[in-house]
């Protein structure tokens, strides 16, 4: 077994030094019943690493990678380019295969890159303090929906209609358990949001508002009115971004007065992935609130001769030490997907991701003009940044996105696939555009669901 | 003005209807360098024998309770920016808090300062 | 200040007399390989980037609702060259599995195969969208079925939710599906038992499932005190958390009889398989009354750990909690389509306690964890279990005539040993010779952890790593041990030769500085 050092003759000498005659006194204290007589017979013995690349190759060669054909899918994970100097950095061992820093004279480059990531993720999001990153953007809200009832000692939380059902979803899940009042709506198809009717929902209970920053239909709006109306009554604003991409070109949520901002960070250095392991991002805007926020932070400090150095910093909020009084179960972060964010934002700049904001914005609003011109297919959003959302003339959006598959294009998310049953969203298609979409990309999405909205059959099977 | 002495290391100086409360300087020599002390919000009524504040090292987060029942008047807030106040003069600049008391008869019981040199010589 | 490097810091070295110690001071700050690095914020400008974009049309129209951003973001760039430099330079700053030797106990630092990593960057799992149709993502929705048959199969188990994030993610997912279970039966259970010597995270998690959580007593010999427990079953008793192999090292060898004792007192049995590794391929924790146990596939399957993260923590369910398992889940068709249940209603769902993330789990994670399971297969696996637990028995049995081992008597360990710091001379603690480890060369076990035992050593060797490699460790761990018992003041001031001395915690907590600030 190539992954297994020891030899026969070091497993004997090694039994013998222990007083061992086999492996077997080894596992006594396991019950008779538990002991297996063999290696489990129904799973297959090991394997070279032809036969299990073979093997793996048969199952990845039975999907259709996103860059083998037009896609325009989003809906809180985008697809962007990644340099190449990205995956070097991480495949380094000495980040790839690193622990927790919880030893810090020989974990400065995890340490020095989370001081990095934190003060990147704080910029971008226009607040104070980023912490060392959560497990994804879902339960990132969720953290948030928690801190806010901390903070506020109340335990309402309004969340938008526009609101990624998922992270809604989330949010509910473990509100049954903490006892959280979740007040939640579904999004309503108008080509502006209702920030009124949020607004109208917001009383002397609500511990926090929870917006989507462009929200999940792509719409775009100015959320200070939300934060002042939630700072009258007392509650705090909770931003949510799942395109890290969008801030190089609209105003931050902090800006805008959000106190908690988080987000999905995937869009810059992890990848699509088919869903994990993402980059939950989150951080507050009042330096106050530190101590409240869940996760790990590193902070800057000094050795004993003096050289700046980082360690992990407050950590009796923790699981470690305030066990069962912590104020989260969270332990791990997601250091890997950290690192590739800071990576490729490093190599962005401000400059680079203005740019790349800006062409993202441009792309998208090529395709929304270029399908608006589809007979049967109407434009929902005034504004957006580089997904919106479009009106199939009586045509269920699930079916005609399965269609689209089978002619070769991944044409964008449906409505009817995030909130299966609502009937008045179930004609909706989400298309999101990047930097990654072609002139050519358009065309072929802009012709296919022409033919797919007129019924033509599919020339082109599925791969 | 008495002070009093629990067993959980806190002293209470008393005076009329209202008392401060710190830990002792036995306390924080065993908790080490204190890095944060959360206080109670004033107006909050309070049970003795239930939390009040939490005192943290870099390493613990050790919950302080009640001594005795009250409102809590006034919070230390030079702790907020000089948390290291509770190690450099825990019985005096470091106290924690005031409370009006409730229930004077929980006074009784409490040790005086040569009963908690005792105590502490018992440990 | 003359500053030979962004970060300030200007060595004071001095030549000793035998001059072989400390060499002159360097101009640089550097001391040859060993590169000072500035941050980013010090070497980077907002106009450099590493990348090559259109540059912006300012006369373009925008579509943004009035809110186009008008003040900078505060981000620097860096080209490619510097991006390549500074993060290479960072990454010699630190320790990893790939460099030495990694005995941190309970986290099970083995070696990361590099198939596994070239296997999850295939386009076919790292390129695909989570909500692509599903026609074409039959191979992804495979692969999680199969991982998923694996786990069902090493455990003993009738059931897998794959969606949980991470460990302490599953262990919530766990102790949610028993909350549930007894919802839906109208019995409102409100106390979790948890053994003492368990990881901070079993009572963080039951306390966020909104029970009360209850210490269990361990035994002098390092176990769950079953008399104990028994006793304080009842019917206000909703479950139990057991760690098993324990935190101690332990196998748990009444397992099954406290299953049973606690599934008749109307309890189920959460298992915590952090420690799973010691036993995989060789018992099934199935077949010893669990309910519901999670799997750290960074752990036991060898996922990286990447400084922190990303983890996965699917979790394998008993019949009885399988019903309320969280969605999505992946399904196969008779005939053979692979499907995502994703949705509450319909006849697929049962009475699931719900959604706890977005999409369908650490899919980059399960492509790793596949790989690992493949190549090693089920002799590869039961293999990995042995050695593991012979590596660790082989430490233990090296060092305790030295060290204090407080249940060296306890029968054999598991997949790691646990020492305490007992007789250290001086006011020296297991702190000082984890720093002095440093300084050999290791990166130090784990401390201070299960705060059962005083000074907590656990170490943890894995299978991965040879029977030189362990000689020269337990070489070096008698040598600070000897030091540490004669009261080696030196050790205090330890680590001396890695990039950084000794952190000046306490400062870092009473002013935290957790973002640069541009100098005015």
């Amino acid at each position: 077994m190539r992954y297994l050092p020891l030899t026969d003759t070091d497993r004997a000498d090694m039994l013998a030094k222990i007083g061992a005659s086999s492996i077997d006194d080894l596992f006594v204290d396991v019950p008779a019943v538990a002991q297996l007589d063999g290696p489990i017979h129904d799973l297959p013995m090991h394997a070279s690493e032809m036969a299990v690349e073979r093997h793996m190759k048969s199952r990845a060669g039975k999907n259709l990678a996103a860059g083998d054909a037009p896609f325009f899918l989003g809906a809180g994970a985008y697809r962007h380019h990644v340099p190449a100097s990205v995956d070097t950095v991480i495949q380094r061992g000495e980040f790839l295969t690193a622990y927790t820093p919880y030893q810090p004279e020989i974990a400065q480059g995890t340490l020095q890159m989370l001081f990095e990531f934190q003060t990147q993720v704080a910029r971008l999001y226009g607040c104070a303090v980023a912490n060392a990153s959560l497990y994804d953007g879902s339960t990132a809200c969720w953290e948030a929906v928690a801190m806010a009832s901390r903070v506020t000692k109340r335990k309402r939380a309004v969340l938008s209609g526009a609101l990624h059902p998922h992270y809604a979803q989330v949010v509910k899940t473990m509100a049954q358990f903490t006892g959280d009042e979740i007040a939640d709506a579904q999004p309503s198809i108008q080509t502006e949001p209702d920030l009124d009717g949020l607004i109208s929902r917001i009383d002397e209970e609500t511990a926090c508002v929870v917006v989507q920053y462009p929200d999940i239909l792509g719409r775009i709006s100015d959320l200070s009115k939300v934060a002042e109306a939630a700072h009258a009554k007392g509650a705090l604003l909770i931003a949510v971004n799942t395109e890290p991409v969008a801030l190089g070109a609209i105003k931050s949520p902090g800006e805008l007065g959000a106190d908690i901002v988080v987000g999905e960070g995937q869009s810059i250095g992890v990848g699509l992935q088919f869903g994990g392991p993402y980059l939950g991002l989150f951080a507050v805007r009042d330096p106050k609130h530190v101590r409240q926020m869940p996760g790990r932070l590193c902070g800057e400090t000094t050795d004993a001769e003096g050289k700046r150095g980082f360690v992990l910093t407050l950590s009796t909020r923790e699981q470690h030490i305030r066990r069962e009084k912590a104020t989260s179960n969270i332990c791990t972060n997601s250091g890997l997907c950290a690192l590739a964010f800071s990576v490729h934002m490093t190599l962005l700049g401000e400059k680079g991701l203005r740019e790349l904001a800006a062409e993202n914005h441009r792309l998208a609003c090529m395709t929304a003009d270029r399908l608006a011109q589809v007979p049967g297919v109407s434009l929902l959003n005034t504004a957006f940044f580089n997904e919106f959302t479009i009106m199939l003339d009586g045509k269920p959006a699930r079916e005609i996105v399965r269609d689209l598959a089978d002619r070769g294009v991944l044409g964008g998310v449906s409505l009817g696939r995030l909130y299966p049953g609502v009937e008045a969203l179930e004609n909706a298609l989400l298309v999101a555009v990047t930097e990654t979409t072609t002139e050519d990309d358009i065309d072929r999405l802009a012709t296919e669901l022409h033919d797919a909205l007129a019924g033509t059959q599919a020339k082109e099977p599925a791969q | 003005m008495p002070r009093y002495f629990t067993d959980e290391h806190e002293w209470i100086d008393v005076e009329g209807d209202s008392a401060t409360v710190g830990i002792t300087d036995y306390a924080q020599e065993q908790l080490g360098d204190i890095v944060f002390v959360e206080l109670p919000d004033v107006g909050t009524v309070i049970d003795k024998g239930k939390d009040a504040a939490v005192v943290e090292s870099v390493k613990a987060a050790s919950d302080v309770y009640a001594p005795i029942s009250g409102e809590i008047t006034e919070t230390n807030s030079s702790l907020e920016d000089d948390p290291a106040l509770v190690n450099s003069s825990p019985e005096e600049d470091g106290w924690f808090f005031r409370l009006t008391i409730s229930d004077s008869s929980e006074l009784e019981g409490l040790m005086d300062d040569k009963g908690y040199k005792t105590f502490v010589e018992s440990l | 200040m003359n500053a030979p490097n962004k970060s300030g810091w200007k060595p004071q070295m001095e030549v000793t007399e035998d001059g072989l110690h400390n060499g002159p001071m360097t101009t640089t700050g550097n001391r040859a390989l060993m590169l000072e690095e500035p941050l980013i914020f010090e070497i980077g400008h907002s106009e450099t980037t590493g990348v090559d974009l259109p540059e912006i049309d300012e006369s373009a129209p925008t579509r943004l609702a009035g809110v186009e951003r008008s003040e900078p973001i505060g981000l620097v760039g860096l080209t490619e060259p510097e991006t390549v430099r500074h993060y290479t330079r960072l990454s010699r700053q630190n320790y990893g599995i790939d460099l030495g030797f990694f005995p941190l106990g309970s986290c099970t630092m083995k070696h990361n195969p590099r198939l596994n990593e070239k296997m999850a960057r295939l386009p076919g799992f790292a390129d695909i969208h989570p909500l692509a149709p599903q026609q074409s993502v039959q191979g992804a929705l495979q692969v999680i079925h199969e991982l998923g048959d694996w786990l069902c199969k090493l455990t003993g188990m009738p059931s897998v939710a794959m969606s949980p994030k991470a460990g302490a993610h599953g262990e919530l997912c766990g102790i949610l599906a028993i909350r549930a279970a007894h919802t839906a039966r109208g019995d409102a259970r409100r106390v979790v038992l948890v053994p003492e010597s368990a990881h901070g995270t079993n009572p963080a998690t039951a306390a966020f499932a909104g029970y009360e959580v209850e210490d269990i007593p361990a035994t002098a010999e390092g176990r769950v005190d079953v008399a104990k427990l028994k006793e304080r079953l009842g019917p206000d008793v909703a479950g139990v958390m057991i760690t098993n192999p324990n935190t101690c090292g332990l196998f748990e060898k009444d397992f099954r009889e406290i299953a049973d004792a606690v599934h008749e007192a109307g309890g189920y049995v959460y298992c915590d398989g952090a420690n799973f590794n010691a036993i995989v391929g060789r018992v099934r924790p199935g077949d010893l009354g669990v309910d519901a146990m999670h799997i750290n596939l960074h752990k036991t399957f060898s996922t990286p750990h990447g400084g922190g993260g990303p983890g996965s923590g699917p979790v394998v369910f008993s019949e009885a909690l399988a019903p309320y398992a969280p969605l999505p889940f992946v399904k196969k068709s008779d005939e053979g389509e692979y499907y995502l249940v994703e949705e509450e209603s319909g006849d697929e769902c049962g009475p699931t306690f719900g959604r706890m993330t977005a999409f369908h789990g650490q899919m980059g994670m399960f492509t790793r964890a596949l790989t690992y399971m493949l190549s090693h297969g089920a002799d590869g696996l039961k293999q990995v279990a042995e050695d593991a637990v012979l590596n660790a028995n082989y430490v233990l049995r090296s060092l305790e005539d030295i060290l204090y081992a407080p249940f060296a008597d306890s029968g054999p360990c598991m997949h790691e040993a646990l020492f305490g710091d007992k007789d250290f001379g001086g006011d020296l603690s297991t702190l000082d010779l984890a720093k002095a480890l440093i300084d050999e060369g290791y990166h130090p076990m784990t401390v201070y952890f299960p705060l059962v035992v005083h000074g907590a050593m656990l170490v943890e060797p894995t299978e991965t790593e040879s029977k030189a490699s362990l000689d020269q460790f337990i070489t070096a761990f008698r040598s600070v041990t000897e030091r540490a018992l004669a009261g080696d003041e030196t050790m205090k001031q330890a680590p001396y030769y890695a990039p950084r001395r000794r952190l000046d915690e306490t400062a870092a907590a009473r002013k935290p500085k957790l973002s640069w600030t541009d100098p005015e």
